[in-house]
């Protein structure tokens, strides 16, 4: 019986269907994909011209690149004070003695949003934020804030704002959740020392819970942060990048080249781009958490 | 208690009942609008409907939503059997056997966790083509298999060391082969960690947006998700009815969460992954 263990020829039906389809369908496009950034070809055509690297010149040439760049940025900064910072101070509070009786409660309202499809709630919000009939604006007035009310999608201004707004309403729960699974696993016994020392709460935030937590919250930032350059689906129901191309994030720039203008060399161009950025957040995250795994 | 914790305990909850009426306002207007005529939702989108217009669903229903449901069913069942099974097969060869080389197929596996769907948008829509499977129900299934599987393989690796080896031994004392130890021990010991994988994997599916949109064409293949955004340009000004289409998308999830929140919560443990 060990020895059959111990035999690759015996594993390997068990692996290789799965591990077939990973390397066909999730590998072998990514490599493709940055040889088709070399070419100029368009969907339905036979011929491919090698351009080499002119897409990459003009990528890196093209504004829209940097308004896209600078959303994607935004959107980590954002998400990361609201949905790691929020959301830690959130879930300590459901820890803490005088509320943990309703933190289930708390926790599965503040969870939903992110079990909806993001499409879904793009198409919800979009009607939310509608001057004439969404209740956004009747929100406002209703404070009496009527110099408040605003086109916010609009707006190219307000629009990235506006948009990334609903992605903290869909996801800050989810922070929550993980932070709270990680908070489960801190000793008792060192918020009963911590106490007795005379800590108050905002001491015993700092000196026990967030060190004890310090590797989820590494991974929750990362998440976040490689989460806001994939963005697609919520800008792409409520903007599709405009107005003008005031939204547009790496994800619509890409869908908008292959799928609006035909030119697929240069979306390829634009996804090896994500790849790369991608890529090199998910080595530091998987770094990170190692270290803290050892630590 | 004393006054500061008082003090204290107020703001808490003046705070946390505001953030959940934040969340759940949203989600209540769209299931009271999506019961109300285009008059009254136009009138007077906070109330509650004068009259509830439970057709507007019927509406929704035959509008497209009916067809849509029914591919999204289709489509995360098979993706989520196929899921489960190659996923815990590989997870059990890759948790039980020793050889030279697993380490580093294990890691290959694990390595699909770090790639961003979008990246192999435009080359997946081509291979697609190429062995076409473009525009079937098998150009999204095959795709989200492939990309939910490392994530279930590492859920199921992990759970599956866990299983005591002890209990192997025990029932291959009369003999049994490596088939019998995954179908008889692995599988019923697994069922928690399965159950948590076809949960998160699922969500994700349902949930799919960029690949449904572009790896079918044909308004009959479509998922919800999609389906929806055509039902918005098709009924344009008739709220209540688009309304009620999203409420119909929504909440097989929201239900299926507060069902199996113990799975879900599991699977969010041994994962820390999102999407």
């Amino acid at each position: 019986m060990q020895k059959t263990f111990q035999n690759a020829r015996s594993a390997l039906p068990y692996i290789l269907p799965a591990l077939l389809l990973i390397l066909s369908f999730v590998f072998l496009p990514m490599i493709l994909n940055v040889y088709y950034s070399l070419f100029r070809w368009n969907a339905f055509s036979v011929e491919r011209d090698f351009v080499g690297w002119e897409y990459y010149v003009r990528l890196f040439r093209d504004p829209v690149f940097y308004t896209a760049v600078k959303n994607n940025s935004l959107y980590a900064v954002i998400s990361i004070v609201v949905q790691v910072g929020g959301g830690l101070v959130i879930a300590a509070i459901l820890e803490d003695r005088l509320i943990r009786r309703w933190q289930s409660l708390f926790r599965t309202i503040f969870f939903i949003p992110s079990v909806i499809s993001i499409a879904v709630v793009g198409l919800l919000w979009q009607l939310l934020y509608n001057p004439d009939i969404g209740l956004v604006n009747g929100a406002l007035q209703m404070l009496g804030q009527n110099e408040w009310v605003h086109a916010w999608l609009g707006d190219s201004k307000t629009a990235i704002f506006a948009v990334i707004a609903v992605s903290q309403w869909q996801f800050t729960g989810y922070m929550v959740m993980l932070f709270l699974i990680a908070m489960h696993k801190i000793p008792e016994d060192l918020y009963e020392s911590s106490m007795i020392d005379g800590a108050n709460r905002i001491q015993t935030f700092f000196k026990i819970t967030i060190p004890q937590i310090k590797e989820m919250i590494l991974v929750g930032t990362m998440i976040t942060v490689i989460g806001a350059f994939k963005v697609f689906d919520e800008v792409y129901v409520m903007t599709f990048g405009g107005p003008g191309r005031s939204t547009e994030v790496l994800g619509t720039m890409l869908y908008r080249a292959a799928f609006r203008n035909d030119e697929m060399g240069y979306a390829s161009t634009i996804a090896t781009v994500i790849f790369a950025i991608t890529f090199a957040l998910s080595l530091l995250q998987m770094k990170w958490s190692r270290s803290g795994q050892e630590g | 208690m004393t006054l500061q914790n008082k003090v204290y305990r107020t703001v808490i909850w003046v705070w946390f009942l505001l953030y959940s009426l934040w969340i759940l306002y949203p989600l209540l207007w769209l299931v009271m609008n999506g019961l109300k005529s285009n008059s009254e939702f136009f009138l007077d989108t906070w109330s509650l409907p004068k009259q509830w217009l439970w057709q507007n669903y019927l509406a929704a229903w035959d509008a497209g939503i009916g067809q849509y449901f029914f591919n999204s069913i289709l489509v995360t069942l098979v993706s989520v059997v196929l899921i489960l099974l190659l996923g815990s097969m590989a997870a059990y060869g890759l948790s039980r056997f020793r050889f030279k080389g697993v380490d580093a197929l294990l890691l290959i596996i694990l390595s699909g966790l770090m790639l961003a769907p979008q990246v192999s948008l435009i080359s997946l829509y081509k291979i697609l083509q190429t062995i076409g499977l473009y525009n079937t129900y098998w150009a999204l299934i095959v795709p989200y298999v492939a990309f939910q599987l490392p994530f279930a393989i590492f859920l199921m690796r992990s759970y599956f060391l866990s299983i005591p080896r002890e209990l192997e031994e025990s029932a291959c004392m009369d003999g049994c082969n490596t088939w019998g130890i995954y179908l008889h021990i692995i599988l019923p010991m697994g069922r928690p960690i399965l159950a948590s994988a076809a949960l998160l994997t699922g969500m994700s599916i349902w949930n799919e947006f960029m690949f449904a949109m572009v790896f079918v064409e044909d308004t009959s293949l479509r998922t919800i998700p999609v389906g929806l955004m055509n039902l918005r340009s098709q009924l344009n000004t008739n709220f209540g009815v688009q309304l009620a289409g999203l409420t119909i998308a929504a909440l097989p999830m929201i239900i299926a969460f507060v069902l199996f929140q113990r799975q879900f919560v599991r699977g969010l443990t041994a994962g820390s992954v999102k999407g």
